[in-house]
């Protein structure tokens, strides 16, 4: 079993990130939810179940990390107080810490901005540096 | 001096694992006062209690110390044991080292040293007990059941077959409950109504019965045999005696725009109404929020065309005393209302609806007589989402819903599914689940049935989200089993809301002094084996006043309850609790504290003469305790500001003795 691989990594995301991955009924409200479905690798029940699991390197590398649009619409909705928008939080913040590796850089976002983008997009971005 | 024994049980190894069983009657054998001290597997076991009794015969016991469980297990069991031997019962006490200490503590040197210290002070105690003589009461040959559901309805037509009297009081117009709502029941597809109103005419027509309608239940007092309630009768404005039923008032009465709560406000009533066809009894009542004639003052229509004078808008609340030897809560549920669910649309989709309104739709007495059609538009559905857990199995900390799996609606989700599919097959059924939970007789090959021979497509995931565009709502889901988002345009989407007690009940609750969870269910006695007893003394519990539970399993319920109640009606009379409170009059000073606290009425306080120094008298106020209505609780002991009251069995002097025992190293 692979539940006791990478026990550390585990540990810090659960610590980083305040969630209780044993409360997860897997009822996939999360996902149902999630509005960058079809752009996510992997979806946040998957996120849940794979830092249980001790996959943080197969998260740490995947482009659902960028993704993901920090809208907390799948906190928000989780019965049981799962919260998985922190889990990919933490991960994402564990890569940008580990290695300084920006998403975007502050100075470009400006010019991506135009009347059409959400606002919750233009926050979400600010979530993916390093400050 | 008494002559002590004590016993300590090993309980198997519930707690001889965890204490040194062997330690501890060593060290409790050098107490002052004990003469024997042993330790045994089982004691609560035939040999256990022969040893028990051996001892006290051999050794000449006077009092008698068992280190075992909870005195609620096992304290009975023990007393009658020495009550064989000609040892007064009260001469018996129980260490609880199982719940207090063994099942509690890790470290055997601990548990053990807090099992002797426990040990020790129930010796003190018994070194300060009296032999006491428990009284007796009668019992009033009546039960009251409060509730008038298909619970209610069962537990009071099963008293009454026992030949007892039971009165039945429904806040509603009418009994019937919530399974007068429902159109089908599963698994056997039989018709609601049809097995329900049968049982309703029943309670209707037998003579030990009587039914309280539109009447709540406004004080409690007493206790077990003898409780005195009061109950409050609402004015319905229409004489129950007089009223025929024959619904001429109800068809002609101008208001027509009430919502009828009945089919869940999807069709109007009038202010006069009788909620349905079958309804018991057939009495109309005028809601007087709506009546033009209550509120204006000008119509009185409805009196002037009912041939037989039954109309009195003068009519009053009537407040009506009863006395009851038992009183069953049967109080019922609620389905929650979504209105925090924003993503599922239902404060603001009307085609968005819960199961039990869904009932009414597909009902033949319902508001589209049966035939399924959209709220909005009065169209065909052919596209339906059923949304399981809605409320349900929710994390304790989430406002939105409950924390138990309600679980009567994968089966009912499964019927209506079914329901639908046969009677539309042009129809896409898709059901969201989390787990299909169908334990019962006969429950999962239902469920299979819906899946299998009705096609019904299940899907393992949820519903995150429900909009309406242009009368279509637009369903995302999730399938975790294929990994895709699903996107369901679809007409109607019903919600398996989770089931919540009564909002009356905690209120009742009160009344009865019974005790409730945090979700406001009441507690059994014993959660495996006393199920419809409340622990207060002549409560019982029947339906899903208790806890969730679906139609065969209430009606089972109901029965256990009502022979719960019958046991109790055939006694004659009942050993009170000799543990009561009583007044020393020389302490008194008459300052009517206790009397305050009491919540039985059990204190009474009167003019005494008394005799004063130099030959004179003086009278003096001065409580006394009805030792009959006592129950023990110990309030007035507490509120007592000069010492005067005590408890028998309980004494400040015990207690104090216990907690020197305790502090003693």
């Amino acid at each position: 079993m692979s539940h006791n691989k990478n026990a550390a990594a585990v540990e810090q995301i659960l610590r980083s990130s305040g969630v209780d991955v044993r409360k997860c009924m897997r009822c996939g409200k999360c996902t149902a939810t999630c509005p960058a479905f079809d752009e996510m690798e992997y979806h946040p029940h998957q996120f849940v179940y794979m830092v249980e699991k001790g996959q943080i390197d197969k998260l740490a590398a995947s482009p659902s990390i960028w993704h993901c649009l920090s809208c907390f619409a799948c906190m928000e909705r989780c019965p049981r107080q799962v919260e998985p928008a922190k889990l990919i939080e933490a991960v994402r913040l564990s890569v940008i810490r580990e290695k300084g590796q920006n998403h975007l850089k502050p100075e470009d976002v400006p010019a991506m901005l135009d009347e059409d983008l959400p606002q919750q997009a233009i926050t979400s971005a600010f979530r993916k540096y390093s400050k | 001096m008494q002559r002590i024994g004590v016993f300590i049980c090993h309980c198997g190894t519930n707690i001889a694992a965890t204490v040194d069983v062997k330690a501890v009657a060593e060290a409790l054998s050098h107490e002052p006062g004990v003469v024997f001290s042993t330790d045994y597997q089982y004691m609560c076991s035939e040999s256990g209690q022969t040893l028990m009794r051996e001892a006290i015969r051999e050794h000449k016991l006077t009092g008698v110390v068992v280190c075992s469980c909870s005195p609620r297990m096992h304290e009975a069991t023990f007393r009658k044991a020495a009550e064989k031997e000609g040892l007064n019962p009260y001469m018996v006490e129980i260490a609880n080292i199982r719940e207090q200490v063994s099942w509690i503590h890790k470290d055997m040197a601990q548990a053990t040293e807090k099992a002797i210290i426990l040990g020790r002070a129930a010796i003190a105690k018994v070194h300060l007990n009296k032999p006491l003589k428990a009284g007796e009461s009668p019992v009033t040959k009546r039960a009251l059941v409060i509730g008038g559901g298909i619970a209610g309805i069962q537990t009071a037509l099963d008293i009454a077959e026992a030949g007892f009297e039971v009165d039945i009081v429904e806040k509603q117009p009418t009994i019937g409950g919530k399974m007068a709502q429902i159109d089908k029941t599963f698994p056997t597809l039989d018709c609601a109504a049809c097995i329900l109103t049968p049982k309703m005419v029943d309670v209707a027509q037998n003579e030990k019965i009587k039914i309280f309608s539109y009447s709540e239940v406004e004080s409690v007092k007493g206790f077990v045999g003898n409780f005195k309630v009061a109950i409050r009768k609402k004015a319905r404005y229409v004489d129950e005696d007089k009223c025929t039923g024959c619904g001429l008032c109800t068809e002609k009465c101008p208001q027509k725009k009430v919502p009828n709560e009945f089919n869940m406000g999807f069709d109007t009533r009038r202010a006069v109404y009788i909620p349905f066809a079958q309804a018991v009894p057939k009495v109309a009542t005028i809601d007087a929020n709506n009546c033009t004639m209550m509120k204006s003052g000008k119509c009185g229509l409805c009196a002037k065309l009912c041939t037989a004078g039954a109309i009195d808008y003068k009519q009053q609340d009537q407040i009506v005393e009863r006395e009851y030897g038992a009183i069953v809560a049967a109080t019922g549920f609620n389905p929650l209302k979504p209105d925090k669910f924003n993503e599922l649309g239902y404060a603001t989709c009307q085609d968005v609806v819960t199961s039990l309104e869904l009932e009414r739709l597909m009902n033949a007495a319902g508001p589209t007589a049966g035939t399924l059609l959209r709220p909005s538009d009065k169209t065909h559905p052919h596209t339906i989402v059923f949304v399981q857990c809605v409320g349900s199995r929710c994390d304790v900390e989430n406002e939105r819903g409950k924390s138990y799996c309600s679980k009567i609606c994968c089966m009912y989700t499964a019927k209506h599914a079914m329901l639908i599919r046969e009677k539309y097959p042009d129809t896409e059924v898709y059901v969201f689940y989390i787990d299909v939970r169908t334990p019962g007789k006969n429950f999962d090959e239902f469920y299979r049935r819906a899946v299998e021979q009705y096609g019904v497509h299940y899907i393992k995931g949820q519903v995150g989200k429900v909009v309406e565009e242009n009368g279509t709502l637009k369903v995302q889901a999730s399938d975790l089993l294929s990994g895709e988002q699903l996107h369901i345009d679809a007409d109607l989407v019903v919600l398996a809301t989770a089931v919540e007690p009564d909002k009356s009940a905690r209120s009742i609750a009160t009344m009865l002094t019974a005790s409730m969870d945090t979700n406001d269910f009441f507690t059994e006695a014993h959660a495996k084996l006393r199920p419809v007893e409340s622990p207060t003394a002549g409560i019982f519990l029947s339906g899903v006043c208790q806890g969730p539970k679906d139609i065969p399993e209430t009606v089972s319920q109901a029965s256990a309850a009502a022979a719960k109640v019958i046991g109790l009606l055939a006694k004659d009379k009942l050993t009170c609790n000799p543990c009561v409170a009583n007044s020393n009059e020389m302490l008194c000073n008459g300052c009517s504290s206790c009397e305050k606290v009491c919540p039985y009425g059990a204190i009474t306080y009167s003019d005494k003469e008394f005799r004063g120094p130099n030959r004179t008298t003086l009278i003096r106020r001065v409580a006394t305790v009805n030792e009959a209505v006592c129950q023990g609780c110990g309030a007035c002991t507490v509120a007592c500001p000069s010492g005067a009251m005590d408890l028998k069995g309980f004494s400040n002097r015990q207690i104090m003795a216990e907690v020197d025992a305790i502090c003693k190293m």
